[in-house]
C-alpha cells in the first residue's frame, strides 16, 4: 500500500508508460501478423503461400503406381497355365533405417538374415534412398515384417506369376521375370497382350510412409488380357510322361514331341526333355528352357520319304504299283554307297516306304527332278518360318542348288543336307493327313479353322497315308507305333548326328512322325529321341513306342472313334466332349 | 438500455455506499474477461481436438485442467489485493526454495533439471515464480515511493534477477527470460526512469556477444542459427521451424478445414498440440483463423490493461499491469517462434497448448487480475 508523503511521488502510473505499453503491443503482433500472413496469402513473396502449400503436398502427396494384373495362361480347356498372385515386396530407406540401428536384430530375424548381413546391405546402399529388403513375400510374411513398424520400411504391392503345370509346359509357357516382364515363351512372345498397363493414384502418406487415404486416381490399371493356349494339358502332361519315361529309358540326351490338330492347325501338346520348374529357376541350366520343337534343327533323314514318293507321284513318271529292283540291297553312286538293311529284291512304291529302302528311293529319285523334290518339301512348309510367332522360333533350312550332284539329288531325298524344326515335320506330315492342305499352325486356341491352302493333291496325299500305314503293320520299320483299333501312319527315322567331324557314326537322333486315325487323321505326331546312347537308336524302336503310347492315351481321351475294329466288337460312344476340345 | 438504467438505479438505491458493485463484482467475478477466457478455452479446445489427432484423452485432460485454471481463478479472486501484496513473499522465496532444490536433486529430462518429483506428481517449481515473481516485485514496489529510488531498484533487480537465474541455471532460458520480463514490467509501470531503461539496453547490447561467447549453451546457440538459416539442418534442428512454417503457409487465407490438414495429421509437424499448436490452427482455418485468435488475445489484453488502469492502488496497477504484458508477451514469443522470427523456445500457446501446469498458472493470474479488477473503490 503507497503512502504518499510527497507531493512529487507518482500516485499513479503515468500515462506515457501505458502508451509506450501499448504501441508495443499493437506493433509486435502486427509484424507477427504481418509475417504470418506473408506466409500465408501474400502473393509474390519469395518464400509465400504457393512454395509452401507446393511444399505441404510434396511432403504428403506422391504418385503411387496400381500393379495391373498380368493375363492368365490357360490351356485350351481353361486349366491355368500361369497365373499371377499378389505378393508383397519390402523395400526400405537406407537412410531412416540405418539410424535406427536397435529395430535391425527382429527385422533381420524375419528376413531370414543375419543382423550382420543385413547391415552391411544397408551400408551398401547407404547413400541411396531405396533398397530391396525383401521381393515377393507372400502377404502374411509380409505383414508381420510391417507389423513391427519400423521406420524406413516399406511395402509395395506386386504380382509374382506362378505356374501349376510346372516343367510340364514350362518351355512353351516361359516364364517372366522378377519384374513381372515375359522373358522366355509364350511369356515373352504374348508380353503385350498379358500384361496389362499400371495406373498410378495419388495419395496421401504420412511421416511413416504409410498411405492415409488416395486422393485421386490419375489413371486407372489396365489389367492383361488372359489367352488361352492351343495345347490341352491332359495331352501334354500324358506325352511329357511319356517322353520322359523313353528318354530315361534310352538313356537319351533330349527329346521332343509335338502333336498337331490336323483339321486346326493348333498345337495340342509339345514337350521337350530335359526340362526345368519354372517355380523355381535356381541353377537351370539354359539349355533345359530351350524349347526344342521350334528352335533346334535336325535334319529329317528317312521321314522325308513320303515326300520324295509325293514328288513321285506328282512326275507322273511313277504310279503307286510301279516296281523299283532293288536287288542286290546297296547301290554305288558317285563313290558312295548307299545300302538296305538287307536285299529287299523288288519293290512297288509302298514298299519302298515300308522298308525305308534307301536304294529304292535312290532310283526313283534319279528319275527325278531335284528341284521338284525340293519344291514339294518346300510346299509343306519346310524352309520357312512356321508363323508362331514363339521366341527363337526357327524357319529350318531348305538349301537351294544351282547345280545338284547325285549324291546331293539323293542325300536330300533321304532327309539329309536339309534340316527342319520337329514343328515344321508335323507341319509337313499334317499336309499329308489333310488331303494335302496346308492350314497354319498355332500355338493359342483358335476359333475356328483358319483357311488351309491346297499344296498337294489330295489323291496323291491319299495314297500316301494308306502307304504309310504298311509302316506300322507287320514287316514295316515302324510296327512299334501301332495302336490297337486305330490305324496309323508314319514314318521311321534314323540319321546321324553331326559333330564337329562330320556325321557321327555311332550316334543318332531316332524320330517318327505318323497320324492318326490314318483313314481320316485327326493327330499328327512327331517324336524325337536325340542321341539315345543304349542298344536301341532307330526311330522305330525308341520313338515310335512313345507315338503309340501317347495317340492312344489322346485318341482315347478325345473320344476319336476306333476306325480299325475287329469284327463284331460293338463300342458304345458317348459324347462327353468338353467345349475346347479338339474337334 | 432503459431497462439497465432502471436496474442501476434500483440497485444503487438499494446497496448504499457499494453503489456500482454488481452482484457479480461481489464474488469478484470480471465478467467480460470471464467470458473472453470461455471463449478462448473453446477455441483451444476446437483445435486441441484437430492438432492431437483426434485424441479424447487430450481434450477430456485439456478440459479438466481448464476446469481446473477457472476453479483456481475463481478462487484466487477471492483473496483481496491487501492479502495478495502482504503475503507476496511466501510464495515467492517458496518458489525459490524449490528452485535451488531442484537444481540438486531435480528430474532429469532431455538434458536439463526442470522438474521436481514429489512422488506423486511431478510440477516445475519456475512455474511458481512465473507469477509469484511479479506479484513480489509489485508487493515490494506498490508500498514504496514511486519512482523508486536508485536503492529500491537495486534491490527489486535483485528481487527479478535471483529467480531469473536459478531458472536460467536449470537450464531454461526461455522461462528465465519470461520471468524476468514479467519482473521488469512492474519496475517500468513502477516509474523506472527512462534513462535506466536506455542503459539497460545498451549494457543487453553489449553484453549479447558475452552471453553468446559464454553463457549459451551449445543447443541454445543452434537454437538461433537455426532461426538465421533454417535449411541448414533440415533434418535436424531445422526441422520443426520448416514444418511449422509450411504449415502456416499452405493454410492460406481460409484454410484447408478442421482435420485437414496434412501438415499437422500426417506427424510431419512436431509437437503440434503443444508448442506449436498454432500452426495448426493456421493450416486448418488460415489466416482467418489466426486473425480470429489473434482478437480474442487482444480482447483479454485490452480488459487488463484496463483493469490495470483502474486499479485501486498502486500494488494493483503493477500487478495488473505485469500479469497482462506477461501474457502478451507468452502470446508473441510462441507466435513469433512457431512462424519463424524468434527461435525456438518452450513457450506454450496460453490456453490453447495442451498442458496443465501453464494453464493453472495463467489462471492463477487472471484470478489476481479478478481480484483487483473487483476490489471496493475506497472512499476519496
Amino acid at each position: 500500500m503507497s503512502k504518499s508523503r510527497a507531493t512529487n511521488h507518482l500516485l499513479v502510473i503515468p500515462r506515457w508508460r501505458y502508451a509506450l505499453v501499448l504501441l508495443v503491443m499493437a506493433l509486435l503482433p502486427a509484424v507477427v501478423l504481418k509475417h504470418v500472413a506473408g506466409l500465408q496469402v501474400i502473393a509474390g513473396t519469395d518464400h509465400g503461400y504457393r512454395f509452401l502449400q507446393g511444399q505441404g503436398n510434396a511432403r504428403t502427396v506422391r504418385t503411387e503406381s496400381i500393379p495391373a494384373y498380368r493375363g492368365l495362361l490357360t490351356d485350351r480347356r481353361g486349366e491355368p497355365l500361369a497365373v499371377s498372385t499378389p505378393v508383397v515386396t519390402l523395400w526400405a530407406n537406407p537412410q531412416i533405417l540405418s539410424n535406427s540401428a536397435s529395430d535391425l536384430a527382429p527385422l533381420a530375424t524375419l528376413l531370414d538374415l543375419g543382423v550382420r548381413q543385413l547391415k552391411e546391405r544397408l551400408a551398401r546402399y547407404g547413400g541411396k534412398e531405396f533398397m530391396y529388403l525383401a521381393r515377393h513375400l507372400t502377404p502374411r510374411e509380409a505383414s508381420k515384417i510391417l507389423d513391427l513398424d519400423i521406420p524406413g520400411v516399406y511395402s509395395q504391392q506386386e504380382y509374382k506369376r506362378f505356374y501349376p503345370s510346372g516343367e510340364v509346359a514350362s518351355q512353351l509357357v516361359g516364364f517372366t521375370d522378377i519384374d513381372d516382364r515375359g522373358q522366355e515363351g509364350l511369356e515373352l512372345a504374348y508380353d503385350d497382350w498379358l500384361s496389362g498397363v499400371s495406373g498410378a493414384k495419388r495419395v496421401v502418406k504420412d511421416l511413416k510412409g504409410r498411405t492415409i487415404k488416395d486422393v485421386g486416381l490419375i489413371r486407372s490399371e489396365k489389367p492383361g488380357r488372359d489367352l488361352a493356349l492351343s495345347i490341352d494339358l491332359r495331352l501334354q502332361y500324358l506325352a511329357y510322361r511319356e517322353l520322359k519315361a523313353a528318354i530315361n529309358r534310352y538313356q537319351a540326351a533330349s527329346g521332343s514331341l509335338v502333336m498337331l490338330d490336323v483339321r486346326t492347325g493348333e498345337v495340342l501338346a509339345m514337350v521337350n526333355q530335359p526340362s526345368f520348374n519354372p517355380n523355381d529357376r535356381t541353377g537351370v541350366d539354359t539349355a533345359a528352357m530351350r524349347n526344342r520343337t521350334v528352335t533346334d534343327l535336325l535334319e529329317p533323314g528317312s521321314t522325308m520319304k513320303p515326300l520324295t514318293v509325293v514328288a513321285a507321284l506328282e512326275s507322273g513318271k511313277f504310279t503307286p504299283e510301279s516296281v523299283i529292283d532293288t536287288n542286290p540291297g546297296y547301290i554305288w553312286l558317285d563313290g558312295k554307297t548307299f545300302q538296305d538293311h538287307s536285299n529287299y529284291g523288288k519293290l512297288d512304291l509302298t514298299g519302298i516306304l515300308t522298308k525305308s529302302s534307301q536304294v529304292g528311293i535312290t532310283k526313283l529319285v534319279m528319275e527325278l527332278s531335284p528341284e521338284h523334290v525340293r519344291d514339294v518339301f518346300e510346299r509343306t512348309g519346310l524352309g520357312q518360318s512356321p508363323g508362331t510367332g514363339f521366341p527363337g522360333e526357327s524357319p529350318g533350312n531348305l538349301p537351294e542348288h544351282r547345280r545338284w550332284r547325285p549324291v546331293e539329288r539323293v542325300t536330300f531325298a533321304f532327309g539329309y543336307g536339309l534340316s527342319v524344326t520337329p514343328l515344321q515335320l508335323a507341319m509337313a506330315y499334317s499336309v499329308l493327313a489333310n488331303d494335302g492342305v496346308r492350314i497354319p499352325v498355332s500355338l493359342t486356341r483358335v476359333e475356328e479353322a483358319p483357311p488351309g491352302e491346297p499344296v498337294l493333291d489330295a489323291a496323291i496325299a491319299r495314297r500316301i497315308r494308306q502307304m504309310l500305314i504298311t509302316v506300322t503293320e507287320p514287316g514295316g520299320t515302324g510296327t512299334r507305333a501301332a495302336i490297337p483299333a486305330y490305324t496309323v501312319a508314319g514314318k521311321t527315322g534314323t540319321v546321324h548326328k553331326v559333330g564337329k567331324m562330320g556325321y557321327e557314326k555311332h550316334r543318332y537322333r531316332g524320330i517318327f512322325a505318323g497320324m492318326v486315325p490314318a483313314e481320316n487323321p485327326r493327330l499328327v505326331t512327331v517324336v524325337v529321341i536325340d542321341d539315345p546312347r543304349g542298344d536301341d537308336y532307330y526311330g522305330g524302336l525308341v520313338a515310335a513306342p512313345v507315338f503309340a503310347k501317347v495317340n492312344a492315351d489322346a485318341l482315347r481321351l478325345l473320344r476319336i472313334s476306333p476306325d480299325s475294329l475287329p469284327e463284331n466288337q460293338v463300342v458304345e460312344h458317348r459324347d462327353r466332349r468338353r467345349p475346347g476340345d479338339p474337334t | 438500455m432503459l431497462q439497465t438504467e432502471y436496474v442501476r438505479r434500483l440497485h444503487t438505491g438499494a446497496s448504499g455506499i457499494y453503489s456500482d458493485r454488481s452482484g457479480w463484482q461481489k464474488i469478484h467475478v470480471d465478467i467480460p474477461l470471464v467470458l473472453l477466457l470461455m471463449a478462448l478455452a473453446a477455441v483451444g479446445l476446437v483445435v486441441l481436438w484437430s492438432a492431437s489427432g483426434q485424441s479424447a484423452y487430450y481434450v477430456k485432460r485439456q478440459g479438466i485442467f481448464l476446469g481446473l485454471g477457472f476453479l483456481v481463478m475463481l478462487t484466487a479472486a477471492q483473496f483481496s489485493p491487501r492479502i495478495l501484496q502482504r503475503w507476496a513473499f511466501i510464495p515467492y522465496f517458496t518458489g525459490i526454495l524449490l528452485l535451488v532444490a531442484v537444481l540438486f536433486h531435480g528430474a532429469d529430462a532431455k538434458g536439463a533439471q526442470r522438474w521436481l518429483d514429489l512422488g506423486f506428481f511431478r510440477f516445475q517449481p519456475s512455474e511458481i515464480l512465473r507469477v509469484a515473481s511479479p506479484l513480489m516485485l509489485a508487493s515490494y514496489l506498490g508500498r514504496r515511493h514511486l519512482p523508486p529510488s536508485v536503492k529500491h531498484m537495486l534491490i527489486a533487480l535483485l528481487l527479478i534477477a535471483l529467480p531469473a537465474v536459478l531458472v536460467g541455471l536449470e537450464p531454461d532460458l526461455g522461462t528465465a527470460l519470461l520471468i524476468f520480463a514479467a519482473g521488469f514490467f512492474v519496475l517500468f509501470l513502477g516509474g523506472l526512469d527512462w534513462r535506466y531503461l536506455c542503459g539497460a539496453v545498451l549494457g543487453a547490447m553489449v553484453a549479447a556477444p558475452v552471453f553468446w561467447f559464454f553463457l549459451l549453451r551449445e543447443y541454445q546457440k543452434q537454437r538461433i542459427m537455426t532461426l538465421l538459416d533454417p535449411q541448414a539442418d533440415k533434418l535436424g534442428a531445422g526441422w520443426n521451424i520448416i514444418q511449422s512454417t509450411t504449415a502456416i503457409g499452405s493454410g492460406g487465407l481460409d484454410g484447408k478445414g478442421w482435420i485437414q490438414g496434412t501438415q499437422s495429421q500426417l506427424d510431419f509437424l512436431p509437437e503440434s498440440h503443444t508448442d506449436f499448436i498454432i500452426a495448426v490452427l493456421a493450416e486448418e482455418f488460415g489466416l482467418v483463423g489466426v486473425v480470429v485468435l489473434l482478437s480474442l488475445y487482444l480482447l483479454i489484453i485490452s480488459r487488463g490493461v484496463l483493469i490495470s488502469l483502474r486499479a485501486q492502488s498502486m500494488f494493483g496497477r503493477l500487478l495488473a499491469g505485469s500479469i497482462t504484458l506477461t501474457f502478451f508477451v507468452y502470446i508473441f514469443v510462441n507466435m513469433g517462434m512457431v512462424s519463424g522470427i524468434l527461435p525456438v523456445v518452450g513457450v506454450p500457446l496460453p490456453m490453447v497448448s495442451y498442458g496443465g501446469t501453464s494453464i493453472v498458472t495463467l489462471m492463477l493470474g487472471f484470478g489476481m487480475l479478478m481480484s483487483i479488477s473487483t476490489e471496493k473503490k475506497r472512499p476519496g
